[in-house]
């Protein structure tokens, strides 16, 4: 029993200082941001001698702070709704008709897309956005609908196979039509997936730099990711300037996180059962 | 009988219909055009005669693509052992009884909520001004110099992912340790098995339908990688860290040479493709030779 309880003990502190080393990341940038030019020069690894925040104003401001923050919740938002709703009909039909060649067709189809890289497809995509008029914010939903197709409807088809169809024909016999059947039977049945394809979409899309960086070209439209680029590489050498920055936009995912952990852990984890 | 064959109909429009359209238009539209072009000698905005295999030739004999195709290789086959390693055995320990695990988990997950871009920007921080100073202050020479050669920035690039994505990994190997049923485990361990064999004989092979799912996805993560590349280390020095991303993206939008970049890109598709597809189909014979 002893034995056990000192492996135990041991597994503990071990997975602490693995955790300490995980976020000695975040320590580093924290505690530089928050000093002063002078200070950060005299000794990179010591704390600040008091809690500068200039630097955070001046970033805010340079980066019009929360303006890109809008730009961002906006595009990833109506991203995301789009593809719950469009996919999980989708994806729900199909595999409800897979009798039908078509409908298996077209679902693997869908579901192959998920093997085609960006990069492949990425130089006429942008000319082609163009001539749709689909370039900058409009665009930006239709895109991520597109684009985030592919996986939404594996994860939702592999779970929608999993719902026994007594309950979809209990429906039918009290007379429900298709479009009430999927809105007040199917839909709430299919919460614990939805909730891995948001999470999942979600870190993806407002994270996403490539794509935005080709088809957003007005100013005033950034996301975070490209703010974050075009505002780190203007800054010659003003470290604690530009990690203030970093932190910032850090900030909005981290703090999210802290509220939503359980839930995005549990999300991710049902996704990849799934896969 | 007609009434209710119009109703399907209009029930498959309406339910298949806008998710099919997003994806023809924006992802088999340019896949279908970026095909054609790439035997044309498109220049970004139109083309005039076809080539035929010209673009690919040009492709495949070029020396910088030969050289990121290398580097990309070398990453991704370092970058995915080390992940998933990392992952595994991250969810070996979290799920043996420790006190904070539910802490643990939450820590080694949060880099990967974070993009590729800012994390460049966050490591390429600590490996050119914090490694100098934390190796003369410990006297060593050893984290002199980052990213200032080839070697350094793969083993920085390698560092980094593993960072970002060992926690994302650990989550889904925390999944399939759990459904491991306790009956097998408690049956062993009375047989008299320790660790080890309990991981090998039994753990391992109950899980491997896991490491299918991690290492397909990172394989395809690495190898597409771009954003960390460009933060990191922006393809150099020179174009020494160039992934094949970055080097599709220069082609076209630096060197402006459109139809070479985009037969590089069907090149990348095509060896993308088949690396993946080749992973899934030898992980699944081995999920079943275990199974």
């Amino acid at each position: 029993m002893s034995r056990k309880r000192i492996n135990t003990a041991l597994l503990t502190i071990l997975g602490l200082l693995l955790a300490a080393l995980f976020l000695s990341p975040f320590y580093i940038i924290i505690i530089n941001a928050f000093k002063t030019q002078k200070d950060f020069f005299t000794d990179i690894l010591a704390l600040p001698k008091y809690l500068y925040p200039d630097n955070f104003k001046q970033a805010v401001h340079d980066t019009k702070y929360f303006k890109t923050i809008g730009n961002t919740v906006f595009i990833t938002s109506g991203s995301l709704v789009l593809i719950i709703i469009t996919a999980s009909m989708a994806a729900w039909r199909l595999t409800r008709t897979f009798e039908r060649k078509i409908s298996k067709m077209i679902y693997y189809m869908l579901v192959a897309g998920m093997l085609v890289p960006f990069q492949g497809i990425m130089l006429p995509f942008v000319k082609w956005i163009d001539r749709l008029g689909l370039m900058n914010k409009p665009g930006m939903w239709f895109i991520y609908m597109g684009f985030g197709a592919s996986m939404a409807m594996f994860l939702i088809g592999s779970f929608v196979s999993g719902i026994p169809k007594e309950i979809e024909e209990a429906g039918i016999i009290d007379g429900c039509g298709i479009w009430q059947l999927f809105w007040r039977v199917v839909f709430a049945l299919l919460k614990p997936i939805l909730l891995s394809v948001v999470f999942l979409d979600l870190i993806w899309i407002w994270n996403d730099y490539l794509m935005p960086s080709l088809i957003i070209n007005q100013p005033g439209n950034q996301t975070l990711p490209l703010m974050v680029f075009q505002f780190f590489g203007g800054q010659f050498k003003k470290w604690s300037l530009a990690l203030a920055g970093l932190l910032l936009v850090m900030a909005p995912v981290v703090v999210f996180y802290m509220f939503a952990q359980k839930w995005v852990i549990k999300g991710i984890a049902d996704g990849a059962v799934k896969q | 009988m007609g009434k209710k064959r119009v109703r399907n109909f209009l029930a498959d429009v309406v339910f298949i219909g806008p998710v099919l359209l997003a994806f023809t238009m924006i992802v088999l539209v340019p896949l279908m055009k970026g095909i054609f072009l790439s035997f044309t000698d498109w220049n970004g905005m139109t083309y005039q005669s076809f080539v035929g295999f010209k673009n690919f030739k040009n492709a495949l004999t070029d020396q910088s693509f030969g050289r990121a195709f290398l580097f990309t290789f070398k990453f991704a086959a370092m970058a995915v052992i080390l992940i998933n390693v990392t992952g595994f055995s991250l969810a070996l320990l979290v799920t043996r009884n420790i006190r904070c695990s539910t802490f643990m988990r939450a820590v080694f997950y949060m880099p990967n909520l974070i993009g590729g871009l800012t994390l460049g920007f966050v490591w390429n921080f600590i490996f050119v001004e914090i490694f100098p100073a934390a190796g003369e202050k410990l006297g060593i020479s050893f984290l002199n110099g980052w990213l200032a050669d080839a070697k350094t920035g793969l083993w920085g690039l390698v560092i980094l992912t593993t960072w970002q994505m060992s926690g994302y990994m650990m989550i889904i190997y925390i999944a399939a340790l759990q459904n491991i049923s306790a009956d097998i485990i408690e049956s062993a361990r009375i047989d008299g098995a320790g660790f080890g064999m309990l991981l090998r004989k039994i753990m391992i092979p109950m899980v491997m339908p896991s490491f299918t799912v991690s290492i397909f996805l990172t394989l395809s993560n690495t190898f597409k990688l771009y954003d960390q590349n460009l933060a990191l280390t922006g393809g150099g020095p020179g174009d020494s860290t160039t992934m094949i991303s970055m080097n599709i993206y220069n082609t076209a939008y630096r060197y402006n040479q459109n139809a070479l970049g985009q037969a590089k890109a069907i090149i990348f598709l095509l060896v993308v493709l088949t690396i993946t597809l080749t992973q899934v189909y030898f992980s699944k014979k081995k999920e079943e030779q275990l199974g």
